[in-house]
């Protein structure tokens, strides 16, 4: 059988690497990639802690279902915006895209 | 002596590890080195393939957890719509993709830095939870994990008013990236 600590190293691992991703990339899509592997690190989390906690309690895929939503809504925003933003600016680079700097 | 007493039960007894453990393990290091290709690949596009494979790794999680609605979810909306949908984005943002210059900013290192801090962290804050280590109950034979599910979902006893609020904001969140990404004339 797999121990519980299996699944949560795994998911702080995979946690820290989207995690990295979004601090590291020039690119703004890249930053919606590793936050992308951030909320599946934390979905896993979620559906480990119901496996291995009280079955009958469906919360933990419950919320694991709600953070699928979540990811699909901001995926959408953001992609807007950063299409939105190459079509006025011509640039996804997070760097370049600098408006609000003064 | 803390982490001695964590692998005991793991490797103590010498036995050999068992089909779902392999199959546990050979599933972790294809989808951390999927992730890994995620953050550090050069050409965008084979980020986003990558990530596809890294989705569908954490979808063989879920089976392994007897989550099976969650790994078809996973692959529908994950992979079939959220994958897609950044294919999309990086093709309409092709220009910017040739490659040149640096894939990270100047300060990656500290990015490094500060993803391993947080993986030390959260791992020295697990060790020291007594419930680390606990293996799973059997999972009962017969067990109705989607009916279950179902019933959480729409019941007014359980999650019918976080379901119906994530469902406002989807349709929100669609309705503005409409906006934000509609061409005035």
């Amino acid at each position: 059988m797999i121990p519980l600590s299996w699944y949560l190293i795994l998911s702080a691992a995979l946690f820290s690497i989207g995690l990295f991703g979004v601090l590291a990339r020039r690119n703004a899509i890249a930053i919606l990639l590793g936050v992308e592997l951030m909320l599946n690190a934390v979905n896993v989390n979620l559906a480990a802690f119901w496996r291995y906690g009280d079955i009958n309690q469906m919360a933990g895929q419950v919320f694991a279902i709600i953070v699928f939503a979540v990811a699909a809504a901001e995926v959408a925003v953001g992609l807007a915006l950063v299409i939105s933003v190459y079509r006025r600016r011509n640039t996804i680079i997070a760097d370049e895209i600098d408006m609000l700097k003064w | 002596m803390h982490c001695e007493l964590r692998k005991e039960p793991q490797f103590g007894k010498r036995n050999p590890m068992t089909a779902q453990q392999i199959i546990f393990l050979a599933v972790a290091l294809a989808t951390l080195g999927s992730a890994l290709m995620v953050v550090t690949t050069r050409n965008i596009l084979h980020a986003a393939l990558w990530l596809v494979s890294a989705l569908f790794g954490v979808a063989a999680l879920y089976a392994l957890l007897n989550a099976s609605f969650l790994a078809v979810v996973q692959v529908v909306i994950y992979i079939g719509a959220i994958a897609i949908l950044f294919i999309f984005a990086v093709m309409l943002t092709r220009r910017d993709l040739r490659d040149q210059g640096p894939q990270m900013n100047r300060n990656w290192w500290g990015g490094a830095l500060i993803a391993l801090l947080t993986f030390a962290g959260l791992f020295s804050l697990l060790q020291s939870w007594s419930g680390f280590s606990k293996s799973a109950a059997d999972f009962p034979s017969g067990f109705d994990t989607v009916g279950r599910l179902g019933d959480a979902l729409i019941s007014p006893n359980a999650y019918v008013l976080p379901f119906e609020v994530a469902s406002v904001l989807l349709l929100a969140a669609l309705v503005g990236a409409v906006y934000v990404a509609f061409t005035r004339k």
